[in-house]
């Protein structure tokens, strides 16, 4: 247990402190930053699938004035580390993907490289390949393990026996498409080196991971290479690990005797070079008592991965500790295909994985007469269900209570398209959201006292637009005990102290706290009147009793559905989020931060899918006029509130994180509406129209 | 092919070589330095490229620099200090003041939009979401009338509760400063586009 630190400055709604640059766009974001003398890189996208290149012909590309060079899998130099397939860019003739990095052009200006690219002919040789996701792929493995260290297959009674004798059962299969976590700013990488040591300006959500990774694939020493990203045009996850542009970028610039190299990759090539969130196909049964308890519950997954390089999402974490059952299992399968890398996209797990299991829930609900919210009060777990740990704060049905009255729950009419206004069919619908609190090691912050009486912050860490400006300043003044404007924080960049990645909703918590270890290291070695120049780093601290805990937030989504009876057409005028996640630094973006994540939820709902052609491999609405993310006009009345709590276990901010929790369960919610309002069950996102007329 | 030409960039005239190819954004960008307006598509898709391009909003990457010589181009930095007092253009404030972004990165198009459309609205020009397409004067920006015009700037963040609201309260305070009646003889702020300079709308073009 910790003492958590006394709020001064936290829980003030400060506007951002980066906001006057991010609303005159003065802010520079690492395309932008100034550099002298950039060439431009544009690259080649392979058109087969899987096979080889057999020639790449640069003549034609080269003959055009302002081109520097071509580089191919002949010319390019050679990496120190190829073991990553994904950033072995140009090591070798294989193709792993369409729209995988096969020559690259560098010029003096983006529309000479960007001709040139079109110029360059290369000769493949095409094998067969896969590219199409089938619960029934023969191909189907078992990873070692899901990500974030997740086991896959968890395995509690008898699950069998449970469900065959249950009153209740509900037998279903669900699926979520691929989507694309699409930031406003695409990914930008500018490269530059200076002898042997290498600059760069990325679009990053944590400089020192990609400072590590660089060095391990160029094979330099971690000092000889500086990461600086002062501003991210968001990320959502595609921007967690550096994807192969920043490797080609560094790779390039090593031909250009030190002139910069800049490399913003293009939306339309942002579907296959910076990830993508994996379908999932999540079949479901559930057996419950007469009286809606549930007494089994199984949920079998299968997702797809790039066979050059395994991403295997922790789709059934929620499942397996959100309801009590005696009885409980999940597999998790992936198949292997020829297609691009999947990775995070936002709330990766938890998100998929809380579509079909809340949909379900509301399918009880209906089977066993029961308010859905009821359904899930008489499946709360006093200990989370597969550890058998005491909950560290478990406030979801606080959340519930507080979201019905305000939602106005009480008018939902349960029986299914009973309410029908001016053509439209009308109904609510409601979902349970969650979110592990996480905390990761390797952070360190450095505070020194500066002549000018300013205390200055310093951490590695990343704004992507979730307000860490704002927020670690707010807790580097209290944990130093001085008012704001006598602190200035530095972030963004390796000459900080490491920190770990702007993801999975730590980085408020993993930062925030090592600032107050070192606030209070700071004061331990220098005292209250420090002299200029006094400086302490310390350490993140370590909280072994955090592990005796299930750490969690939680949270509960309302939602309104109209769906026209004539045209399908589906609308959601209300969303309401209530939320549990500890203490809230900065209410103002805290709230902002909801409200995104259950916008994106709204867009999973309704909009997006990234549909990959099996035929040919390739993600074929690869643009934002294809794939619709939510527009002003598609929000209409959100809103989202908190439950604030102590937990004394999420370290000394007791603040668990709140970036991804508002997407969780927001599609399931919405989805539940529909059901309300038309009586047909949709089982497959998003919810477009046609799923509205049968 | 290249050519020369002289944009009047947030009231600097800057004239410059440029190969034909070049959009207006691509000239701001890489060419003068200008990176207010983003690129987050290059096609007309998302709306962070957004400037006032001759007092009306226009995405900036899908017009070529060469047939905009002459032009006067407003960006999102050059809307701040052409207020009275210097400062930020109230639309900018209120996008402070109610949290009308995360990342900013769609930010200063979303900040040019919405000064365009609260003019667009004072000279009558309708949207989607206008009722009376028969009304004389000024439209009034209605959420539905906020949420139709805003919608061709995209925010990933899922800013628009907030974007919505700030936009209101900009177009409250700008129908204040006219007097209560949407007037498109008084400017909401120095240099901001004004109804009167707005061009016909197509329809009603000779």
């Amino acid at each position: 247990m910790t003492n958590l630190i006394p709020a001064s400055a936290i829980g003030t709604a400060y506007e951002r402190l980066d906001g006057e640059l991010k609303v005159t766009g003065t802010a520079p974001y690492a395309y932008e930053q100034p550099v002298e003398r950039p060439l431009h890189l544009y690259p080649v996208l392979s058109t087969i699938a899987r096979g080889t290149v057999e020639r790449v012909d640069t003549a034609e590309a080269e003959a055009v004035p302002g081109v520097l060079t071509v580089l191919t899998p002949e010319t390019a130099p050679r990496l120190a580390d190829t073991s990553d397939r994904e950033l072995a860019v140009l090591q070798d003739s294989t193709v792993g993907y369409r729209g995988q990095i096969v020559a690259a052009v560098l010029a003096e200006t983006p529309e000479t490289a960007r001709q040139a690219a079109d110029l360059v002919r290369v000769r493949y040789a095409a094998e067969p390949f896969s590219a199409h996701l089938r619960a029934d792929d023969p191909a189907l493995y078992a990873p070692e393990e899901l990500n974030a260290g997740t086991p896959t297959d968890s395995s509690q009674g008898d699950v069998e026996a449970a469900f065959e004798t249950a009153a209740l059962t509900i037998e279903q299969t669900y699926s979520t498409p691929a989507e694309h976590n699409n930031p406003l700013e695409p990914h930008a990488t500018v490269a530059q080196w200076d002898g042997t040591l290498l600059t760069l300006w990325d679009s990053t959500q944590g400089v020192h991971a990609v400072k590590g990774t660089l060095a391990q694939v160029l094979g330099l020493e971690e000092e000889q290479v500086r990461v600086i990203a002062p501003h991210v045009g968001g990320g959502f996850g595609s921007k967690g690990m550096p994807h192969v542009h920043v490797v080609m970028a560094a790779l390039a610039a090593q031909c250009t005797e030190g002139r910069p190299v800049k490399f913003p990759v293009s939306r339309q090539h942002m579907y296959s070079l910076t990830s993508h969130r994996t379908p999932t196909i999540q079949r479901i049964r559930l057996g419950a008592a007469d009286d809606g308890r549930l007494t089994a519950m199984s949920l079998d997954i299968v997702e797809h991965t790039s066979r050059i390089k395994e991403f295997a999402e922790q789709t059934p974490a929620p499942f397996r500790m959100m309801y009590a059952s005696p009885n409980r299992r999940t597999t998790t399968r992936l198949a292997p295909l020829d297609i691009p890398v999947p990775s995070w996209m936002r709330a990766p797990g938890e998100c998929p994985g809380m579509f079909g299991p809340e949909v379900a829930m509301d399918e009880l609900a209906a089977a066993a007469g029961l308010d859905p919210i009821e359904l899930r009060r008489r499946n709360e777990p006093e200990t989370d269900p597969e550890t058998g740990k005491p909950w560290s704060s478990r406030h979801l049905m606080e959340c519930f209570d507080l979201g019905a009255e305000r939602f106005g729950w009480d008018r939902r009419v349960t029986r299914p398209r009973s309410v029908q206004e001016d053509g439209w069919l009308v109904g609510m619908g409601t979902a349970s959201a969650v979110y592990p609190f996480m905390r990761q090691p390797s952070n360190t912050a450095r505070i020194s006292y500066e002549q000018d009486g300013i205390y200055s912050v310093q951490i590695g860490a990343a704004d992507i637009g979730t307000g860490a400006w704002t927020a670690l300043t707010q807790i580097a003044a209290d944990a130093l005990r001085v008012p704001i404007d006598r602190v200035r924080l530095g972030i963004g960049d390796t000459r900080f102290p490491a920190a770990s990645v702007a993801g999975g909703s730590s980085g408020t918590a993993s930062w925030g706290g090592t600032i107050i270890a070192a606030a209070h290291a700071f004061r331990a070695d220098h005292g209250e009147h420090p002299s200029p120049g006094a400086a302490t780093e310390a350490d993140a601290p370590e909280d072994p009793e955090a592990q005796d805990f299930a750490l969690y937030s939680f949270g509960a989504h309302f939602a309104e559905v109209r769906i026209s009876a004539d045209t399908g057409e589906i609308r959601v005028p209300r969303m309401l989020g209530v939320f549990s996640p500890g203490r809230i630094i900065n209410p103002r973006t805290a709230r902002s931060q909801f409200l995104g994540g259950m916008t994106m939820g709204l867009g999973m709902a309704l909009h997006e899918q990234s549909i990959l052609d099996p035929r040919f491999g390739i993600f074929v609405n690869h643009d934002l006029a294809e794939y619709h993310i939510p527009t002003s006009a598609d929000v209409l009345d959100m809103d989202a509130v908190w439950i604030e709590d102590v937990d004394e276990h999420a370290g000394p901010l007791g603040a668990r994180g709140i970036g991804e929790i508002g997407i969780v369960g927001s599609a399931a919610a919405i989805a539940n509406a529909a059901y309300n309002a038309s009586g047909i069950r949709v089982r497959d996102l998003p919810l477009t129209p046609d799923k509205f007329l049968a | 092919m290249e050519a020369e030409i002289t944009l009047q960039v947030d009231g600097i005239p800057r004239t410059l070589t440029l190969d034909t190819r070049t959009t207006v954004l691509d000239a701001l960008r890489d060419r003068l330095g200008v990176t207010s307006p983003k690129k987050g598509c290059d096609h007309g898709q998302c709306g962070a490229c957004t400037v006032l391009l001759d007092g009306r909003r226009a995405n900036s990457c899908l017009t070529l620099a060469v047939a905009h010589d002459g032009a006067d181009i407003t960006t999102a930095e050059g809307l701040a200090g052409r207020t009275p007092d210097g400062g930020l253009h109230p639309v900018q404030r209120a996008f402070l003041e109610h949290d009308g972004f995360q990342c900013g990165y769609c930010t200063p198009g979303q900040v040019c939009s919405a000064a365009g459309i609260i003019e667009e609205a004072a000279a009558g020009h309708p949207s989607g979401a206008t009722g009376n397409l028969q009304t004389e004067g000024g439209i009034e920006l209605t959420d539905a009338e906020i949420r139709e015009r805003m919608s061709g700037n995209l925010c990933r963040c899922g800013a628009y509760a907030n974007i919505v609201a700030a936009v209101r309260q900009a177009a409250e305070a700008a129908e204040e400063r006219r007097g209560g009646a949407a007037d498109p003889g008084q400017p909401a702020v120095v240099d901001s586009p004004t109804a009167a300079s707005m061009p016909a709308h197509p329809e009603e073009r000779p």
